[in-house]
């Protein structure tokens, strides 16, 4: 067993965990953080992506040992971050209706908020690339790209 | 998919590394930022006793001017390398590549030194770092050893760091004022490559001076095509040189047949990429 403590959506937290455990698991299992989901268990398809020291990272492609010490932000933190009720990329997505099944969208967030962040106002090829490790299967990403648009304040691309 | 069960220890400084491997040797492995490691982990492809965390060593992150040369720590994320100043004015082609490798969130976790010492040869950083003539820096119980590109790369998921040494650095030599393009083929969004080329070059007066191409995933290991770069030196550079230097890009390479094409489509189109990759480098 392996001793970590990190600081999960502003909460400390220390736990005793096997050092094969893999961070979307202590998250979901560990902490009951089940808004972040395993989409395909083999890191191609970016539902787990979390926010790690400020970076967004597959959370099912990390050891839990490896986040020892960090901050990590899951989309169940990330509304906490803003003074409104929802992120105003939660509110775009639901705004532009970003989803279908809604399987993809905690990791279509915490990617997109990422990408937001270094680049405030993406065009929408630079959008489009930024979610590369995003895989959704029902919305064809149109209307993805429009939430991550009005998100940006940049002029949404008509329906 | 969980990995097996494995011990963990995660040592501060390159001496502690290199003692964990000698005192638990083959039956670990090293894990840097665990990009391609973990799915194999996963996979149960591999079941390690112990995992060798390098991502608490500090001194091996970052990137240092070396007065002819850079070193690039090996626990340099691609994210840092892609965005580095240093590596953009020094060694175009590195940051080009970098800027490639699969998708953002892997480029967060995901390290040079870790990439290069996986060796895949569909890994994007092999090529540009063998074209550029990078020397790799590996520490071992005897010391610290530098090998060129050509002996490091030894086949596939095969380099020269053995079982008790560590990947801590490569030193690229300068390559200042060399513009450089990385073209890569995938058949998804962040897949690795079908085959991707990489070129760099030194153009004054519509002369080319100097040239640097490297190929990824057309053989066992990053293979440079000297061929092509022999047809560029010296040579004005017109579309008519870039064609028949682009021509030769297969000339020596032994590329693999798998699902995605056969051996004889790759040696075709790496030809079609490496024209793409000088026109691009040359400034579209």
């Amino acid at each position: 067993m392996a001793r970590i403590s990190m600081r999960v959506d502003g909460m400390k937290v220390t736990d005793d965990i096997e050092p094969r455990t893999l961070l979307v698991q202590y998250l979901r299992e560990g902490l009951g953080k089940t808004g972040t989901v395993i989409g395909c268990d083999t890191s191609n398809c970016g539902a787990c992506t979390v926010h790690l020291d400020g970076d967004s990272v597959k959370s099912c492609n990390v050891l839990a040992v490896q986040a020892d010490g960090c901050e990590v932000t899951t989309i169940e933190g990330l509304a906490d971050t803003v003074e409104t009720d929802l992120h105003p990329m939660q509110e775009a997505f639901r705004e532009c209706h970003g989803l279908q099944c809604g399987f993809c969208t905690p990791g279509m967030i915490m990617q997109t908020v990422d990408l937001l962040k270094r680049n405030p106002q993406p065009t929408e090829d630079e959008i489009r690339e930024g979610i590369e490790g995003n895989l959704c299967r029902c919305t064809g990403y149109h209307n993805i790209v429009r939430a991550v648009q009005q998100a940006a304040g940049t002029e949404v691309n008509a329906l | 998919m969980i990995p097996a069960s494995f011990d963990y220890v995660a040592p501060t400084t390159v001496e502690e590394a290199l003692a964990a491997l000698a005192q638990y040797g083959d039956e670990a492995k090293v894990i840097a930022g665990g990009q391609s490691l973990l799915p194999v982990l996963r996979m149960r492809l591999n079941a390690p006793e112990w995992v060798i965390d390098l991502g608490r060593i500090d001194s091996l992150r970052g990137v240092r001017d070396e007065g002819d040369s850079i070193l690039v720590g090996a626990m340099t994320r691609h994210c840092d390398v892609a965005t580095d100043p240093l590596v953009a004015e020094h060694a175009a082609l590195v940051a080009r590549a970098t800027a490639t490798v699969a998708d953002e969130q892997v480029r967060h976790r995901g390290t040079f030194g870790g990439a290069l010492a996986h060796a895949d040869p569909a890994g994007d950083l092999g090529a540009p770092a063998l074209a550029l003539g990078a020397e790799f820096v590996i520490a071992g119980p005897a010391g610290e050893r530098v090998v060129p590109g050509t002996e490091f790369f030894q086949g596939l998921f095969e380099t020269a760091v053995s079982e008790d040494e560590l990947l801590t650095g490569v030193r690229i030599p300068k390559h200042t004022g060399w513009t450089a393009h990385y073209e890569k083929f995938v058949r998804v969004a962040h897949q690795w490559p079908i085959c991707a080329v990489g070129a760099t070059l030194k153009v004054s007066g519509g002369v080319i001076e100097g040239a640097a191409v490297g190929l990824t995933n057309m053989g066992s290991t990053p293979l440079r095509a000297t061929g092509v770069e022999q047809a560029l030196v010296g040579q004005q550079a017109t579309e008519e040189v870039v064609r028949s230097a682009a021509a030769l890009a297969a000339e020596g390479a032994d590329p693999p047949s798998d699902l995605n094409g056969d051996a004889d489509y790759r040696r075709h189109l790496v030809t079609v990429l490496t024209r793409r990759a000088i026109i691009q480098a040359l400034g579209g």
